[in-house]
This record gives C-alpha cells, structure tokens and sequence, in this order.
C-alpha cells in the first residue's frame, strides 16, 4: 500500500460514495481503496433478481420493524422478543420475529424454543411458532449442537440473510419484528437492501444511558438516515435499577451526556419509552418464558407495553396515509 | 513486488479480547487490562478493531485527537500519558464526527484491519487488540493476519447470563478452530451491590461465567462485580486503575495481569 492510501485515510473513510452510488470506484476518494476495480466495474451495483423474489414472498406481511442499536449489549434482542410478546398478546394480530445476527443467535433460547428445529416443505421453510400467533426464525435452529460457531464472512452472511427472506413461509403477518446484530455492516446493508423491495419497513433504535452506547447509536441513527429507513423511535433499556429489597434507584450505567432522552432531542427522533433494569427480565430471557405474562404488575411490563403501543399507533398511521 | 508488510512490529506480546457477544465490557476490559499493565510497568497498546463501534478513545481520554503518520507513512499510535507508556490507535481517530458511521462491507473492513496491523508504529510490551463482538469479518482478519506474530493469546469476556454464555461458547470454538491459544475467561457484570444497604443483586444471572470455564476447561480469571464508579471513569476516559488502586476490581485486573504475565516473565527469566 502506497503512503497515498495512508496520507488520506481519513478522507477514504469518510468520503467513500457507496459502493451503490454512480460514483463507486471514481470518486477522489477512492484511489487506493482495495475494492475501486469492482465498484468502477459496476458488479457492485447490478441488481439482484431475488429482490422480486423477497418481495413477492413479504407481500403478506404488513409491517416491518428492524431493531436496530449499533452498540452489542443493550438489550435488542431482548426488546425484539419482548415487543414480539407484546405485539401478540392481541391474538387477532399474527407476529413473527426474524433473527439476523448471524454470528450470535439468541431468540431461540430468549424465546424458550432452543431445542426447536426447523422444518421444510413445498411451500418454503416453516418458521418456528413459540405460541398460536408468534413465529420465529433464526439460524440458531439450523446448527447441529450449541457450541457450533458460524465463522462466516459477510458475502456468506448476506447470502442466509437473503436465504430467510426468500424462503421463510411466514404466511399472513401482521408484523415482522428483525431482531439484528450491533453494527453498521453487511447485515444491516442487506437486510435494508432487502427490505426496501418490500415496504413499509420502519425501525426502531435501542440504547442505554450511558455516552459509551450513545456513541455507537448515533452512528446508527445516521445509518438510518443515509439508507432511507424511517425511524419510529428510540428506547432506552437499563434506564435504572431499583434495589428489591431497600427501594434505592441506582443509575449503573450513568446518563453522562443526558441518555436517551437527549439523543433522542438532539437527533429528532422520538422517545418511546426507557426500560428499568429487572433482574426478572434477564431470568425471563435466560429461561425463555414471557415475563409479561409471569409478571404483569411489573413496571417492565408496562413499559414494553406502552412501548408495543406506540409502534401499533405508528404502522396504522402508516398504513392509513398509503391508502 | 515489495516485501510484505511485517504485522505487529515493535510489539512484545499481543493480547486479544474476544467476546461473540455484545455488551459484555471487552472494551471495558482491555482498557481495564491496559491500564494494569502500565500501572506494572510495562509499556502497553491498545488497538480497537471494532469499525463500527470504535469505544477506546473515548474510555482513554483522547477522544478527537489526530494520528500522526511518520516519513515512511507509518500511523504513530496516539499517546494517552505523557510518559508514552500507554497508546492506543483507532477508527474513531479517522472520523470529523461523532455522527460520522464507518457503513463497510466485509472486504473493505478486511483492508482495513490489514493496515491498523502492518502500518503502525507501537514500540510497546503488551498490545492488547479490543474486538467487535461476533465471530465474523474482523475476527478471521485479524486471525489471519496475526499468525507469525508473538500472541499470548485471547481472553474471553462473558457476563453471568446464558444468553451470553451462549454466545461465547461460540466464541470458543472459534478460538480452537483458528489455533489461537485461551488465556482464560473473565465473568464481568458479576452482581450489584447496593450502596445503601449492601444488598446483592443478580441483575444478569450469575454463575454461567464459571460454569463455562469448568465445561471448556480453560481457567476462569476472575468475576468482576458492577461498579458505577467503574462506568463512570469509563464514560469520562478517566484512569479507574489509577484513581481507585484500592478498590476490590483494581485488585481483581492486577491479580489477571499476573495469570496472563506469569507465563511471559518466566520465559523473560529462562532467556536471562
């Protein structure tokens, strides 16, 4: 690598066009990067066939919402089910979750479906159901034992991502919660690729407190922007803990530079709510049961509800304007 | 065709921190360890592999400060004491804007990764390499890249829950796959302790951390409890292994560092 590349490695790291954009691979800022060839070649580019073919398969699902955070740790996974929970607790809505990190599936165990397997048929592959009106897919049911990695790259990641989209026989859903990894890359560009041959797909963004996550989240929300995903709002999960046995709130994760709220003032994106940290919850995800039910007083609880609410009253606004 | 590039050069030893799962404190971690290396004396690195969640920065104190880069074009890693005994080189160092998102595919983040290995200068004892969570792009990069240089090994991150557990199980397997040696794992989020009545709490489970040590058999290094002070100095890049010497989780990082150095100072005293 020349000292070219080195000298303007801030500019190529910011500047880059998109490896869609009519300039990939021509744009100044593209000299040195290794994947210039491919991007001026225009491969980079060139449609995908089975973006109809996604899109003929989602047209039943009304709504998508992708769970989205940035930053590892913050509760995504946790907020996807529980948001999958709330949303079918009205048994006339019929809800599917769909687990995209692929390196780290954790719905089957949150979902209490560990030992589930999926199974295929003529009309596709038939998601898991946790209950009548909620179905899940995640590639945790397609490995053999629990210790088994998937130590892909992301062409191959794209590829299951595609896979799930493509082949999942979800039927008739009124919501399609996406539960992803943390991050800004290939899954995330799929998934959006994928998802925006299939409208309306909004997402929702989840942090915690403190600046460490803010970080990451902000960088999300740009994500957003820049791939033209609407957002329906932020949560912030772990917003305090509240001793059990003297009361005391304690803030573990300090809101240093305001938390969610601010973010969420600073960016233009509404707050749907903050979460309290529940020890219950974790046990709840650990064991797979659904806490709503087990523990319907809880603040928790409420709180996802209002939260499932709030994203209920954001689809059929949605769906009202389409019509 | 020029010679290739020589990975890790001017590092003594290089430590991973690995997770698979997200939030379990990796960054927290390797900043923990960093700083207990240097508070021993050494001369240590940090280097954040994490493209699209750069943390270390902002934990060290330095964030918005610029890389140098030398004549030959090399990065000079960005010091955070004045005696240059701790640096660390980033992503985040590359970007305007704390919006500013690094959106790569695999290949262009593989590039990437090559140069924060080759085309730094460190001068260091110890680099500890901070990752992304996940068993993908960056890990097998890095694996890849990391082959012929002096690597201690990788030490896992987990807190006490089976959803995490879960995860680094995987991670594990990772490890074994690509060769590289399991220094140990660290349970960190181990129980709160309430300030005003020293009451215990769960809050992520507990024990699955050393359960998995005694399933995998590798040693489990410690647990480290839930510590605001500890989030706070994180959040404010201040020093928590300087400020707080004597708190319990300062003791807990000095007595790792010793597990994880024991087996290098041995060997510096074989050669001697």
């Amino acid at each position: 690598m020349g000292i070219k590349t080195l000298v303007s490695s801030r500019r190529s790291v910011k500047d880059c066009p998109g490896t869609n954009s009519q300039d990939a691979g021509k744009a100044d800022a593209c000299a040195g990067c290794p994947n210039q060839q491919v991007c001026a070649s225009g491969a980079a580019a060139a449609p995908d066939p089975d973006l109809a073919v996604v899109r003929e398969r989602l047209a039943s699902v009304k709504n998508k919402v992708l769970v989205l955070s940035g930053k590892g740790g913050v509760g995504k996974s946790t907020v996807s089910a529980m948001l999958g929970r709330a949303l079918a607790l009205d048994d006339s809505k019929e809800v599917g979750i769909l687990d995209i990190d692929i390196c780290g599936p954790s719905q089957p165990r949150v979902l209490g479906a560990a030992e589930e397997k999926v199974h295929s048929s003529g009309a596709g592959w038939s998601p898991v159901y946790v209950s009548d009106n909620l179905a899940v897919m995640s590639i945790g049911f397609l490995l053999n034992s629990a210790d088994d990695a998937v130590i892909w790259r992301g062409p191959k990641k794209n590829g299951m991502i595609k896979q799930f989209l493509r082949d999942v026989d979800w039927g008739a859903l009124d919501y399609l919660v996406v539960d992803t990894p943390p991050g800004t890359s290939d899954e995330h560009l799929s998934i959006v690729q994928y998802l925006s041959a299939a409208p309306p797909v909004a997402a929702v963004v989840v942090t915690t407190p403190q600046e460490v996550a803010l970080l990451d989240v902000r960088k999300e929300i740009t994500f957003c922007r820049k791939v033209n995903i609407p957002i329906i709002g932020l949560v912030e999960n772990m917003t305090t803990f509240v001793c059990p046995k003297c009361k005391t709130k304690t803030a573990i994760f300090p809101a240093t530079t305001g938390g969610g709220p601010q973010l969420a003032e600073d960016t233009g994106v509404p707050l749907l709510g903050q979460l309290p940290l529940d020890p219950r919850v974790a046990q709840a995800c650990d064991e797979g049961t659904n806490i709503l039910t087990q523990e319907p007083d809880a603040a928790v609880t409420q709180a996802y509800k209002d939260i499932a609410n709030k994203i209920k009253e954001y689809c059929e606004a949605q769906s009202q304007e389409a019509t | 065709m020029g010679t290739p590039e020589p990975v890790l050069a001017g590092v003594g030893n290089t430590i991973l921190v690995l997770s698979g799962k997200g939030g379990v404190g990796k960054s927290t971690a390797a900043v923990q360890l960093a700083a207990t290396l240097r508070a021993k004396g050494h001369r240590v690195g940090v280097l954040d592999v994490d493209l699209c969640g750069p943390s270390i920065p902002r934990m060290l104190g330095v964030e918005g400060r610029d890389v140098l880069t030398t004549p030959e074009g090399k990065w000079v890693p960005v010091s955070v004491d004045e005696e240059e005994r701790l640096k660390v080189l980033s992503v985040a160092f590359f970007l305007d804007s704390k919006n500013d998102a690094v959106i790569w595919r695999g290949p262009k983040k593989n590039a990437m990764i090559k140069q924060l290995l080759t085309s730094v200068v460190w001068n260091v004892d110890y680099l500890i390499i901070d990752t992304p969570p996940g068993t993908s792009d960056e890990h097998i990069s890095v694996m890849e890249n990391i082959r012929q240089a002096p690597v201690l090994g990788a030490v896992l991150v987990t807190t006490p829950q089976m959803v995490a557990v879960d995860d680094v199980t995987r991670e594990l397997t990772f490890c074994r796959r690509t060769g590289i040696s399991i220094l140990g794992i660290i349970e960190n989020m181990s129980g709160f302790v309430c300030p005003t009545c020293s009451e215990c709490s769960n809050i992520l489970a507990s024990g699955g951390g050393e359960q998995l040590a005694e399933k995998a058999k590798v040693t489990f290094l410690g647990r480290i409890p839930i510590d605001p002070t500890l989030s706070r100095c994180t959040e404010e890049g201040l020093n928590y292994i300087d400020k707080f010497a004597n708190s319990p989780i300062c003791q807990i990082y000095h007595s790792i560092i010793t597990k994880l150095t024991r087996q290098t100072d041995e060997e510096m005293e074989v050669e001697k």
